[in-house]
């Protein structure tokens, strides 16, 4: 039997290269769990050392202390601690900042008030030139081993492989503090430390974790009430014991840490640069030109790479069908299985693309300027700084925008914005629209120079901005989880840095490898289920007779689709068509017949297939598109049984607003299904946005036709 | 007394005292900025929100209504 190796756990500050540490140690190979009670994902790594099997290496997220007030903040007590279940790491690797060294090495006295066995792997060393700190001499003073690296250049890997190797074998250090608690907080830690829990290591720095986390506000997970109530403290008398605490250590490393720094590190750079992209305006002109080619990018550079995909799908399925023998199982293997496997597959250059532009922004220290100067914009409606182009990518597609949501850290900022990311004007709306309009809305010029048909589509567009930032603020006002409390702004401005592209691309590799096999997986089986909605059950023979003779006895002589009719048919007596027929009397007050309600149903796998449903339904076979003459005037022809016209323009934009409010896209709750581990938001979503989407669409169906515009 | 929001443009001042809540105070002060620390207003958002500030060797940016509860000498 061999013993398991030990745990290690990685950490340091955010900003200070701790993936590019990870990446380099473990070569990205890792095993990708979840962090328990948190969609944070956990990441533990096989990393070699000298002279022994290596260890695992656990990926802690990044954080500038352990006191928690949020769930997403408690995971690095946890982790270290080896709280719920999870394994207690044997010794801490620090990734130190040498270019911002006081307040990156605070963590590290909170983990020798511990005593944990500490590596401090001092980080950006070629960065901090000559005001790096002479790592014998830092090394002495913490009393840990110190080992400088330079990432960019792979240097001081091995020294820090030996460090830990050597560290391991090291007894486990007593507790070490650099101040000394008060009387009055010496009790408290005395009482606290009585009522841990049993799992917890009984010391005084776990007590002081307690004292300066649990309050009354917090969102901590898996405090026990006989803990909270040792601790119980308010706000007023917290405060003199927290600024003891943190006054105490930041005493210390200014008077025994500050003079290892012989100047400070020249910032030059980043002050010029930031003299530029934080400028109220070359910033803002530089935000609206960035935010303009990502946008592009998506919007448009991944449309011939998704046309393409499209293509190879369709020639495989041809392909397939012609070797196979007509049959139900080749239907399935066709239409169900590589068009469902082809759905999933097509979202790929969007995710690829937007996760190579967000780890661009991220390591190159953009990012947090983006929350900076949007934090103003986006926090009259609740949402974060960093919400702001996961939004925008919805304007693209809401698989990758509510896969984007990762670049926010705390999960009430993550869910509200998947919430909203659905209701912005995805690309895939467009061809409804473009038929729509084209269709319906006549093609004049308002004031001698306006195409009303181009207004349409921006109002399609704005009424879609609106909406989104209505609801976002209406949700975070009204939904408990949602809400938005007083929470403190304080973020980082790292310094500008050369983007690693190694590490860029093997996030975003990651990012679409969970995507196909966790998402992917919902969609694929979700096409299957819909392409059976459709599908099933075949009429009989004997009907589909009685069929044929009853459209030669109706034959006007005009050249008909009998193909095409054929499958509209089939389509009627399937499960998806009964369906649209049951749900008429929910339809017809906005306006809608069966049909329309059949459109629907098919959109549900990609709100674009709504054309080619709209086809199949009025027999002029699937393989048409929004640009398709005979399916505008198919739609324009359409009657009623009592023979009045089923599109008027009104019912034209009925359908578009329920379009644009409606979460008729299952990648889309797939995605947010995956994103936040739970079935409830993902069914609050669809629940809420079709509840709107019919609202809306009656009052402005029926508004309209009180108007006298039916 | 004066706050963060007196101090000019590109001007250096020590903190004296953390005001504001406590989620606030603990999250800032863990970051570097205690009273005795010296810091300079580096630049303002565009829309006028939040504001930058050089604390130690990083920059940090906080909004108006947080920075208005810490006070400094000039």
């Amino acid at each position: 039997m061999n013993s398991p190796l030990p745990l290690v756990a990685l950490i340091g500050n955010p900003n200070t290269g701790k993936t590019t540490v990870w990446n380099a140690l473990t070569g990205n190979h890792a095993q990708v769990g979840n962090y328990p009670g948190v969609t944070v994902e956990r990441r533990v790594g096989w990393m070699a050392i000298p002279g022994g099997n290596g260890v695992n290496l656990l990926d802690v997220p990044g954080t500038y202390s352990l006191v928690a007030r949020t769930g997403e903040e408690q995971i690095a007590i946890k982790a270290v601690l080896g709280l719920q279940g999870q394994l207690r790491p044997e010794l801490v690797v620090v990734c130190v900042d040498a270019t911002n060294l006081e307040r990156s090495l605070y963590i590290v006295l909170q983990f020798l008030e511990f005593g944990m066995r500490v590596v401090v792997a001092l980080t950006m060393v070629d960065e901090a030139a000559a005001s790096a700190p002479d790592p014998e001499k830092l090394s002495a003073r913490l009393g840990c081993k110190v080992v400088p690296l330079s990432a960019h250049r792979r240097q001081g890997l091995d020294g820090l492989r030996a460090a830990i190797a050597t560290a391991l074998k090291d007894d486990v250090p007593p507790p070490s503090w650099r101040w000394s608690p008060s009387p009055i907080l010496r009790s408290k830690l005395d009482l606290i430390t009585e009522s841990l829990p049993a799992e917890w290591p009984k010391n005084d720095a776990t007590a002081l974790w307690a004292l300066m986390s649990v309050g009354a506000e917090d969102e901590l997970v898996g405090i026990p009430p006989a803990l909270r109530a040792a601790v119980a403290i308010d706000d007023k008398a917290a405060q003199p014991l927290d600024d003891e605490a943190i006054i105490g250590r930041y005493r210390w490393l200014d008077t025994e840490i500050h003079p290892l720094v012989a100047k400070p590190p020249d910032r030059l750079r980043t002050e010029r640069i930031d003299r530029l992209l934080i400028h109220p305006v070359s910033g803002l002109m530089i935000f609206a030109v960035l935010m303009f080619s990502i946008f592009q990018a998506l919007f448009l550079g991944a449309d011939p790479i998704i046309t393409a995909i499209e293509d190879v799908f369709a020639w495989v399925g041809a392909g397939v069908r012609s070797t196979l023998p007509v049959s139900m199982f080749t239907d399935f293997v066709v239409d169900g299985l590589i068009a469902g496997v082809g759905a999933v597959v097509v979202f790929l250059p969007q995710i690829l693309m937007l996760f190579f532009f967000l780890g661009l922004l991220e390591s190159s220290g953009y990012m947090a300027r983006i929350a900076f100067l949007m934090d103003r914009l986006m926090r009259t409606m609740n949402l974060h700084g960093r919400a702001f182009i996961p939004m925008l990518s919805g304007f693209a597609c809401a698989v990758p925008a509510i896969m984007a949501t990762r670049t926010m850290e705390r999960k009430r900022d993550r869910i509200l914005t998947m919430m909203v990311i659905p209701l912005t004007t995805c690309s895939a709306r467009l061809p409804i629209y473009t038929l729509l309009i084209a269709s319906l809305i006549p093609a004049t010029l308002v004031g001698g120079w306006l195409p009303v048909q181009g207004l349409m589509m921006v109002g399609m567009y704005g009424f879609s901005i609106v909406s989104t930032l209505l609801v976002a603020w209406v949700l975070s006002r009204t939904l408990r989880p949602l809400r938005a409390k007083r929470l403190p702004f304080v973020i980082e401005l790292p310094p500008y840095r050369m983007p690693i592209f190694g590490d860029v691309v093997r996030m975003m590799l990651r990012r679409a490898g969970s995507f196909l096999t966790d998402a992917g997986r919902i969609i694929v089986v979700g096409s299957i289920a819909l392409w059976a909605l459709l599908y099933f059950p075949r009429p009989s023979p004997e009907a589909l007779s009685s069929w044929r003779t009853e459209l030669a006895a109706n034959d006007t002589g005009a050249p008909e689709d009998v193909e095409g009719l054929e499958r509209g048919f089939r389509l009627e007596q399937s499960y998806a068509g009964r369906l649209g027929q049951a749900m008429e009397p929910v339809l017809s007050p906005l306006g809608f017949d069966w049909k329309i309600g059949v459109g629907i149903i098919g959109a549900f796998a990609a709100r674009e297939v709504f054309v080619a449903t709209m086809g199949v339904v009025y027999g002029i076979g699937g393989d048409v598109d929004e640009q398709t003459p005979r399916l505008r005037d198919r739609i324009r022809a359409e009657r009623h049984r009592d023979g009045s016209v089923v599109y008027t323009p009104l019912v034209g934009i009925t359908l578009m607003i329920f379009f644009a409010l409606a979460c008729q896209c299952m990648s889309t709750l797939a995605a947010v299904r995956r994103e936040t581990r739970s079935l409830a938001w993902p069914t609050f979503l669809f629940g809420y946005m079709t509840i709107l989407a019919w609202v809306v669409s009656f009052a402005v169906y029926q508004g309209g036709r009180m108007l006298g515009l039916g | 007394m004066a706050s963060i929001l007196d101090i000019p443009r590109n001007q250096s001042a020590v903190v004296r005292h953390v005001g504001g809540d406590r989620s606030f105070r603990r999250r800032i002060m863990e970051m570097g900025l205690i009273p005795g620390t010296a810091i300079r207003v580096v630049g303002v958002a565009p829309l006028g929100d939040p504001i930058t500030l050089a604390v130690r060797c990083g920059r940090i940016s906080i909004r108006k209504d947080e920075a208005s509860v810490v006070e400094v000498v000039t």
